[in-house]
């Protein structure tokens, strides 16, 4: 029992941490831009993808961990300028109809590229293996996917409260106009926001990938669930995105076990509890989300 | 938005006996004209039924339209109700009688049920939050559709068996599922005309330009909405439940979220918030698709970057570029 406990905890942490990568890109984006991104998860897609590719170029995973992230941010920078800085001016629901047809082009781009078929990429010799938790072989790999997701948690968190960089995306959450007049430049504050969320959803798609495979499709299931957790997290935190990427990804590793005909409806429930639960107090909720 | 012409629109404009009177009297009436006899122009029975889906799709999608363009409220939700239709048909007909005068009218309260208690939930909120509920929704609808076995098939669909009205076949003909397609369509377009010229219709279209102002005037703003989301549904339902005579099968990615936003696409690529706009976006959307996977994969590159160029340079959709296009002949012609 205890055993059972333990590595299906260890599972939900593993896909939380998964999680977390995506999420928090989409909540400080959200929180900070206002611009609610459906092409995030395309963006996770990219990321594996590109590491499989210079990983069959290279022949080494650590190159393509670190690389691929990368060039996913150039891609982001060029989106964001070219694109998305068009449409910070508009509402909430123009920028989920621009990026839900991103979604439909990246993943015909990824399908051009890539093909159809579920690919997968072998873990670093270093990362095989498992390690014995009580009677079941748990995988390293996965003991390394948990320690990456919390480092980076405590990256960005370092990154967002103790930098100026950090305290500067702070004070823009809080009150763009002012930091506008204070003479920095906002607009550069956004490119780098969003750049740096695009590079923790790819990593996070690299991650994914020795795990689940990849395939078309793995963006759009894992932006559901990433959008779920913002919603239940609230917009614009780490923190929040870190515990309610935990609250969602061991939900969800339980109620696969108990209950395989209602996973979703649990992480559902629990999302429309909490939305309606938080409406119930302000009924102002619906004026101010109008716009 | 559309303030000005949703406002001081009367039926046929201020300049009677202008090129514009003429205009917005005889195309419609040609339309229909056309739509009525098309049965009989020796069509190929692939276009027919591509022009059946078109009818019925624009039924789900006018309703959208309600939602979206004249409320503002954007629903990711929509399509659940046109799949949940169908596949009360099929469960009704399958379990108790195909007969015509149960499955539809089951299948129709039963959207209108959820529909009431979705909007209970979802209208508390606005927005993305009102999206999220609404996007949820179908996908609750989508994994029970998918795992519920012994009610929907799961994975595989039902097959769907065609209606009977009294034990004989309603639809005995391509022709005649056309024709009670758009009988339906038309009856859906008129009710809809009618709603968004209504003192109702033109709250809806206040609460979307000003929710804050609504509710001090003294408009109860979440009952119009309630309204307006429970009528915009039964609509989709209506048009899920001739949909379902139409594939004699329903699946899954009937109620997946892809398909609402597949709605929210043609609906958007239409015009929102005008009448004919919803029904362009639906023919347009629904031709380029069958038009282009015949030649190519990558279909869905086509239309995504066609509605990425929409939202970027012409929001209004087709509806907004064909009244500029129109203004500017007029003012060169005047």
């Amino acid at each position: 029992m205890i055993e059972f406990v333990v590595v299906q905890t260890l599972n939900g942490i593993v896909y939380a941490m998964l999680l977390f990568t995506v999420s928090v890109g989409l909540s400080m984006i959200f929180g900070l831009m206002g611009l609610v991104n459906l092409a995030h998860g395309s963006f996770f897609l990219l990321g594996a993808y590109l590491a499989l590719t210079i990983r069959g170029l290279t022949g080494n995973f650590w190159i393509a961990f670190f690389v691929s992230p990368l060039v996913a941010g150039l891609i982001a920078i060029v989106l964001e300028r070219i694109w998305f800085t068009r449409f910070y001016r508009r509402t909430h629901m123009d920028h989920v109809l621009l990026t839900f047809g991103f979604t439909y082009v990246f993943a015909d781009i990824v399908k051009f590229f890539w093909g159809v078929e579920i690919q997968s990429l072998s873990k670093p010799a270093l990362l095989q293996g498992s390690l014995q938790i009580f009677d079941t072989q748990f995988p390293i790999y996965r003991l390394f996917v948990i320690g990456v997701g919390i480092m980076l948690f405590l990256l960005t968190r370092f990154f967002i409260a103790r930098t100026n960089v950090g305290a500067l995306i702070r004070a823009a959450v809080l009150d763009r106009d002012m930091v506008i007049g204070l003479g920095f430049n906002v607009r550069a504050i956004f490119t780098v926001m969003f750049a740096l969320g695009v590079v923790l959803a790819a990593l996070g798609g690299i991650l994914a990938v020795p795990i689940t495979g990849i395939y078309i499709g793995l963006d759009l299931e894992i932006l559901i669930i990433a959008l779920i957790v913002v919603t239940v997290g609230g917009l614009g935190n780490i923190q929040s995105a870190f515990w309610s990427s935990l609250l969602i990804g061991i939900a969800d590793a339980y109620s696969k076990t108990f209950l395989p005909n209602f996973s979703m409806f649990l992480i559902l429930t629990i999302m429309v509890v909490v939305l309606v639960v938080r409406s119930m107090g302000q009924p102002d909720v619906e004026e101010q989300e109008i716009q | 938005m559309t303030k000005e012409t949703l406002f001081l629109r009367r039926p046929f404009g201020a300049s009677r006996g202008g090129a514009e009177y003429w205009l917005k009297a005889i195309v419609p009436l040609a339309l229909l004209a056309m739509l009525v006899v098309l049965p009989f122009t020796g069509i190929r029975s692939n276009q027919l039924s591509l022009a059946a889906e078109i009818l019925i799709f624009s039924m789900a999608a006018m309703g959208l339209n309600l939602l979206v363009g004249y409320t503002g409220l954007v629903s990711l939700g929509h399509g659940a109700f046109f799949g949940m239709a169908a596949y009360a048909t099929a469960i009704v007909a399958k379990r108790i009688s195909p007969e015509i005068l149960l499955t539809f009218p089951i299948s129709i309260l039963l959207v209108g049920i959820v529909a009431v208690f979705v909007g209970w939930l979802a209208l508390r909120l606005a927005g993305f939050y009102f999206l999220m509920i609404t996007f949820a929704f179908t996908q609750i609808v989508y994994s029970a559709a998918d795992k519920w076995q012994w009610l929907s098939g799961g994975t595989m669909g039902l097959m769907i068996r065609p209606a009977l009205l009294f034990g004989k076949p309603v639809f005995r003909s391509p022709a005649v599922l056309y024709y009670v397609a758009l009988g339906a369509f038309l009856f859906t377009w008129l009710a809809i005309a009618v709603v968004v010229r209504s003192p109702f219709g033109q709250s809806l279209v206040g609460i979307r330009e000003n929710p804050k102002r609504m509710g001090p005037i003294g408009y109860h703003v979440r009952r119009y909405k309630m309204a307006v989301f429970v009528l915009a549904a039964l609509f989709a339902g209506l048009g899920g439940a001739i949909n379902g005579q139409f594939t004699l099968f329903v699946s899954p990615a009937d109620v997946h979220w892809l398909f609402s936003g597949a709605l929210l696409i043609m609906v958007i690529l239409g015009g929102t918030g005008t009448l004919y706009g919803p029904v362009l976006g639906v023919a347009v959307y629904l031709y380029f698709q069958n038009w282009l996977s015949s030649y190519t994969d990558y279909w869905m590159f086509v239309v995504g970057a066609l509605f990425i160029v929409f939202i970027t340079a012409a929001r209004k959709g087709l509806m907004g570029l064909g009244a500029q296009a129109w203004k500017q002949a007029r003012s060169k012609g005047a």
